[in-house]
């Protein structure tokens, strides 16, 4: 499972990847495609990245989850291309023995994910227009 | 002390860097990538210089961008070598 997917993500696949008997803690973050722009309603986000970069750098967020909270294990995915209004764009698992660090490492990796991944958004409005959107 | 018949060669004068662009940049530059060659010791705020000054459409990338050198973020004052691939990023927006 590639950490770029160009498909809909399934939450449910990533959270079987985590899975284990001695893991009783599952943290799920899913972020999803919204709405509210200042410039009208958005139908959809075209999200675009450098792909061989995301790989990487989502390897060493991750890399230095475990390194922090060596007994998670996380698994993540990005979603690339024209992704729908309320459909999911990115989501990160961590599971643990204990909540405190499936909560720890997912946070920990969404929060840099959202700083580090080479990944870029192009609003697409009802009325057919585009816009760059960088925040 | 080094060995083999290589060590008296010349050192290059000059390096060949792959740049890519994305996004906002790719589509105004209307290319993602691009062979540039600088002097040998160029780090990669002298790259960010080369391409503002050799093509017209190069204001779009500011002074100061977001780079990545072989698939990782890099500063402007990273030395470059010959072969390095240098990304320039747009402000990120993943997630």
């Amino acid at each position: 499972m590639g950490y770029c997917t160009h498909e809909p993500i399934e939450v449910g696949r990533l959270m079987a990847a985590v899975a284990d008997g001695e893991r009783g803690g599952t943290v799920a973050f899913v972020g999803s495609v919204r709405g509210g722009a200042e410039d009208g309603p958005v139908v959809a986000i075209e999200y675009s990245a450098y792909e061989e970069m995301v790989a990487e750098e989502f390897g060493r967020i991750i890399a230095e989850a475990r390194e922090r909270w060596p007994e998670a294990v996380v698994a993540a995915q990005h979603r690339l291309g024209q992704v729908p209004l309320g459909e999911p764009s990115i989501a990160v698992v961590a599971a643990a023995p204990h909540r405190r660090e499936a909560f720890a490492a997912c946070r920990h990796v969404v929060e840099e994910a959202k700083r580090r991944l080479p990944v870029w958004k192009k609003e697409q409005f009802q009325d057919g227009g585009t816009r760059w959107r960088e925040h | 002390m080094p060995s083999g018949g290589d060590v008296l060669a010349p050192t290059p004068r000059t390096i060949t860097v792959e740049c890519r662009f994305f996004a906002r940049y790719a589509q105004a530059l209307g290319r993602d990538a691009l062979t540039l060659e600088l002097p040998a010791s160029a780090t990669v705020a002298d790259a960010v210089r080369e391409l503002r000054r050799a093509l017209p459409a190069a204001g779009v990338l500011p002074e100061r961008p977001l780079a990545a050198v072989n698939r990782e973020h890099a500063s402007l004052d990273a030395r470059l070598a010959h072969g390095d691939e240098l990304a320039f990023l747009p402000p990120l927006a993943g997630g």
